[in-house]
């Protein structure tokens, strides 16, 4: 290499010194023993574009970025999982600490005290706010939480057959059924009935080889699930009732917890963590205590060092694949230890009285311009038991009214023609962060669209 | 209440104590509990399950790793010691009163002809 | 520096206090029980902290003091790859045309975002010598399912599903290899290593057979060796009728110098939060997108991006695909902190990382050699695994060692792992650590095994400088407290 790398602080004159000391003469003799026929020779070499200067990188970068419409250009109305909502500045500050986001798996303790509480603290909000009993450091997202809920309850009940409400997110029933494909077993669409699972349907269908009832809670198209009288159906029934819950919602809504689930999971995007086009997000995980021993992943305990002085270790490590390898129930490794991170600064900075208002705006503003379309003869199809989502049926392809929208300044809803069975249906979102006038023009532009 | 010197051992670890003509109670020596380290949980069957000579029946947990324990004898756990669940370390402090395991039934015959007295045993795990 | 904080969140809570300020809002409030029944509203409010701004950033500050991150010293942690990450990369991934783009926008709002994904898709090809790659998976051990689960479609369409149910895996792997394999259906052969720590021919030929459904292979290996017989390896594997996997956590050692695809690897992954810099965050997120040989991509995760003219897309229409194994495109931001550092290093940067990691590597192996056992003669790559024997038999365990180090102002080497070795330390530099640092961590090992003769107890005790000291993880482990106890009591 030509020039001194600014990542790379080894001089030539260090390579030298270190090359004698090990006892070779060349670099190439410690890549001697990769055989000829592998190694990258002249014809073979990988092939890359020309190393930027870090100015040159972040022109050619802010060009990309500069292709995408952004929340900075325009009004989104449009949730289906991932949601626009306020998070406060100071979230983005912790995180930028090097000393959490430069660390790797708090492995030795006595040197990563601060991120195992933060991790405890986390995982004692998402009890709080799901009501269950222990909850893990934190998992990919929302969807993989969901999977591995039901490898959980597929093992512990030793039965194959996984019921999952149609008011699922589509995406989330296709990494299940990825997840069916894996450990081999049967998963199951129970359809809707006025616009939330169909009980009759679950009643009919559950029987002694169900290992888990899926309910997402508020379900995809917003209307908020009764989750006790699902739990009702499976008290002769050893199957685990599974809920896949929005974070922000628990603030209003009462707790799965409480209302009967065995394991509550789903994705805290929607509380303190920037959209970045799908991922990172995080997903919690949290159970019933008879199932501590079963939960996937990393999990913080409380102790004492050998001064009495408390403290903080990763604990029940015997769960996990490092160490129990092939009889490991599940692979995880890695966790999303700063998004959970993330998640919970915002909590601590929103705290008890802050979600609470955040969910309730949202809830206004959602229900605000539901009632507004239908004011001006936009056909809304679902009822009124909404949170802050709802499905409006338009009279051309949703992607057109979208791109018309888009011209206008809004990203429109999401197109669930498919998930809902009607044409042209969109399923819209409204959060906290859309102001007054952004509502009405919205709710102008698609009535304009509509009487095109 | 249990003396070593009246149990018999497997090659496994374990030790069995003949409790009436057709069932016994089983749980882990001394040595194997020394090689384990500290026990931090203990997995049992459930009671009524049938266990088979030779296969695992319950798992036993240190910090940071696990081990099976594997019955000596085949027949139904006719009951099982609950307080590990919550007291684990019975096990290091007491593995042959307290930290018994489990009782099982047999089936057939009790043939424990396979299992080493305590001083055949001691030699045993001298030699280990 | 003293670190005095000591407080949960929970304990500096006081009611009416807070850190937010929430949009305005004229709209009339909806009485959510006016529209659902009242068993469904909450009757508890969630014990969430109440705190001003001031007290959340003095709460996190005090924690992060608590704790070890790459810029604050050295972490040689083996094959986790601990190397600077780039500021410039966090700036980059923060702009708002990365971070606060919806995935289910219009495909046509968000092609700057397809475009880098679809150009970090190739230059992985590059890197990788493979055909096609998926950056869906979200870290090494999901990337290892979707390969895995590759490979079970793959055999599936061949009508061989029934008959190859046997994934080997040697006994050096990480665990997350078998683990790996369990949730994709398959049954774990172990395979042993041989006497210079590799995986044997002659063991692998016995048991490869018609159940066979592939290997899982780290080249180099968790010992930091190259498994020089590779092309007899995936010989052997392939005329069995099985697949090869490539675990890429050790890819710090080969960049620009050999690729899995020449290796004869059928499906790879890469873990991008370690050899492309982008930040491990105490435990995630990674990212772990995985590659295949062009007869494979059928098979692979769904949806692809497909570049189409000047327009990129997403398409799902891949009805032998495994289906999706993640929300979504993947861990979009972390990739883009990838491709930013792939962009700023090029090929001849990158080719440069390796031969830099693995002097290191070499250097630090021969100046500790004297001091503790090396198990395996030959020179390493990126990492190298030293035993702790010597010292045991002095009444000092590896673990005790790895606290010492702590004192000295630098994390621990990966302790007790690759299991086939005893008292295993395994140490992995990286190619952005300066000679003066490898100098200083390897002067603080040599006076550690000094201390293990003369002064075993300030070994043992250790650490003393750290803002605890060593933890009961027994007690921890047997009465598990796993969230505020007190938050718990009032729920």
């Amino acid at each position: 290499m030509t020039e001194q790398h600014r990542y790379l602080p080894t001089t030539e004159q260090d390579r030298k010194e270190m090359l004698e000391t090990i006892g070779v003469s060349s670099i190439k003799d410690l890549f001697s023993d990769i055989p000829e026929s592998t190694r990258a020779t002249k014809n073979k070499a990988i092939e890359l574009e020309e190393a930027l200067s870090e100015q040159a990188l972040t022109t050619y970068m802010k060009q990309l970025a500069g292709k995408n419409t952004t929340t900075d250009t325009h009004a989104y109305f449009l949730g289906a999982g991932v949601y626009d909502h306020y998070v406060p500045s100071i979230v983005n500050h912790v995180l930028l600490r090097s000393e959490f986001m430069t660390a790797y798996t708090p492995y030795q303790p006595e040197a990563s005290q601060g991120e195992l509480q933060a991790l405890f603290e986390f995982q004692s909000m998402m009890c709080e706010l799901t009501g269950m009993d222990v909850a893990n450091s934190s998992l990919y997202d929302g969807f993989t939480s969901l999977g591995e809920a039901c490898n959980l309850a597929t093992s512990v009940t030793k039965k194959q057959q996984v019921l999952y409400s149609k008011g699922m997110h589509p995406q989330a029933k296709e990494v299940l059924k990825t997840y069916a494909y894996g450990m081999e077993y049967q998963v199951s669409e129970a359809p809707l009935e006025n616009q939330v699972t169909d009980l009759n349907w679950l009643k009919e269908n559950i029987n002694e080889e169900t290992a888990a009832v899926i309910i997402q809670y508020p379900n995809f198209f917003g209307n908020v699930e009764d989750l006790r009288a699902v739990k009702d159906l499976l008290a002769d029934s050893k199957a685990l009732l599974i809920v896949m819950a929005n974070p922000l919602a628990l603030a209003l809504l009462e707790s799965p917890g409480k209302l009967g689930a065995d394991i509550v999971v789903g994705d805290t995007q929607p509380i303190g963590l920037p959209m970045s086009y799908g991922g990172p997000h995080c997903g919690y995980f949290a159970v019933r205590k008879q199932y501590m021993r079963k939960v996937p992943s990393r999990i913080v305990g409380q102790t004492v060092d050998s001064d009495g002085k408390r403290g903080f270790v990763m604990t029940l490590q015997t769960r996990e694949q490092h160490i129990r390898r092939e009889k490991a129930t599940s692979n995880m490794s890695s966790n999303q230890a700063l998004t959970a991170l993330g998640t919970s600064v915002f909590l601590a900075a929103v705290g008890k009285q802050g979600l609470q208002d955040m969910a309730q705006q949202s809830v206004n503003h959602a229900h605000y311009v539901k009632h507004k379309l239908a004011e001006k003869g936009v056909t809304v199809l679902s009822n009124d038991s909404v949170f802050h989502e709802f499905v409006v049926q338009l009279s051309k392809p949703v992607s057109e009214v979208n791109d018309r929208l888009l011209e206008k300044g809004f990203v429109g809803g999401y197109d669930v023609s498919k998930e809902w069975g009607a044409d042209n249906a969109t399923l819209i979102c409204v959060t906290e962060k859309r102001t007054i006038e952004e509502m009405n023009s919205f709710v102008e532009a698609l009535a304009e669209e509509e009487n095109r | 209440m249990t003396d070593k010197k009246d149990l018999l051992f497997s090659k496994d670890h374990e030790w069995v104590e003949r409790l009436s003509d057709n069932s016994v109670r089983v749980g882990i020596s001394d040595y194997a509990v020394e090689q384990l380290g500290d026990i931090v949980f203990v997995e049992l069957p459930e009671v009524d399950a049938t266990v088979e000579a030779g296969s695992e029946f319950a798992t036993v947990e240190s910090v940071k790793s696990t081990s099976e324990i594997y019955t000596p004898v085949s027949g139904t756990v006719s009951n099982i010691n609950e307080s590990l669940e919550d007291e684990p370390e019975k096990l290091n402090e007491s593995p042959y009163e307290e930290g018994w395991l489990v009782d099982i039934t047999v089936s057939e015959e009790l043939d424990l002809s396979d299992l080493m007295d305590a001083k055949a045993y001691q030699e045993y795990t001298d030699s280990l | 520096m003293t670190v005095t904080y000591d407080h949960l969140l929970f304990e500096i809570s006081k009611k009416g206090r807070r850190a937010y300020s929430l949009p305005e809002s004229s709209v009339e409030k909806t009485e959510l029980a006016s529209v659902l029944p009242s068993h469904l509203l909450r009757e508890e409010p969630a014990e969430l902290p109440e705190l001003s701004e001031l007290q959340v950033m003095r709460h996190y500050t005090g924690l992060s003091n608590k704790n070890f991150g790459i810029e604050t010293g050295f972490y040689p942690l083996g094959s986790c790859t601990m190397k600077y990450n780039p500021k410039i990369n966090e700036d980059i991934a923060r702009y708002s045309g990365f971070a606060n783009i919806h995935p289910l926008q219009p495909e046509k709002s968000a092609q700057g975002a397809l475009q880098l994904m679809h150009q970090l898709e190739n230059s992985l090809k590059e890197v990788t010598g493979m055909d096609a790659i998926s950056l869906q998976p979200a870290a090494g051990a999901q990337g290892e399912w979707a390969g895995l689960l590759i490979f079970k479609a793959y055999h599936e369409a061949n009508g061989e599903g029934d008959q190859r149910r046997k994934i080997l895996v040697p006994d050096s792997a990480h665990g997350t290899n078998p683990a790996s394999a369990v949730v994709a259906g398959y049954d774990v052969v172990e395979i042993k290593s041989n006497e210079d720590g590799r995986v044997g021919v002659d063991a692998l030929k016995a048991a490869v057979g018609p159940d066979t459904a592939g290997l899982m292979l780290t080249n180099p290996n968790t010992l930091g060796l190259f498994e020089v017989d590779i092309v007899e390896i995936a010989e052997i594997v392939h005329e069995a009728g099985g697949l090869l996997y490539y675990d890429g956590a050790n890819a710090n050692a080969i960049l620009g110098k050999s690729t899995p695809g020449e290796m004869g690897f059928d499906v790879v992954h890469l873990n991008l939060h370690k050899t492309f810099s982008t930040p491990h965050g105490g435990g995630g997120p990674g990212s772990g997108p995985i590659g295949v040989k062009a007869y494979l991509t059928d098979f692979m995760p769904s949806p692809r991006i497909e570049k189409d003219g000047d327009y990129y897309k997403l398409t799902d229409n891949h009805p032998q695909s495994i289906g999706r194994v993640k929300g979504y495109y993947g861990n979009f931001g972390v990739n883009v902190r990838a491709y930013s550092y792939i962009r700023t290093m090029g090929a001849e940067g990158l080719q440069q990382v390796s031969e830099d990691a693995v002097l290191h590597a070499n250097y630090l192996r021969a100046r500790l050699s004297p001091y503790y056992d090396t198990p395996f003669s030959s020179h390493c790559k990126h990492e190298f695994v030293l035993s702790g024997n010597r010292q045991k038999k002095l009444g000092v365990r590896t673990a005790d060692i790895a606290k010492r180090l702590l004192d000295y102002g630098f994390y621990s080497p990966t302790v007790y792992f690759p299991l086939i070795v005893d008292e295993a330390l395994m140490i992995e530099p990286t190619e952005t650590e300066a000679k003066e640092t490898l100098d200083a961590f390897a002067d603080a090992l040599i006076e550690i095994a000094k201390d293990a003769e003369t002064n075993p107890e300030l070994v043992t005790g250790a650490p003393h400088t750290k803002a605890v000291k060593r933890l009961d993880e027994v007690t921890a482990a047997r009465k598990p407290i796993v969230i505020y106890q007190k938050a718990h009591d009032n729920s």
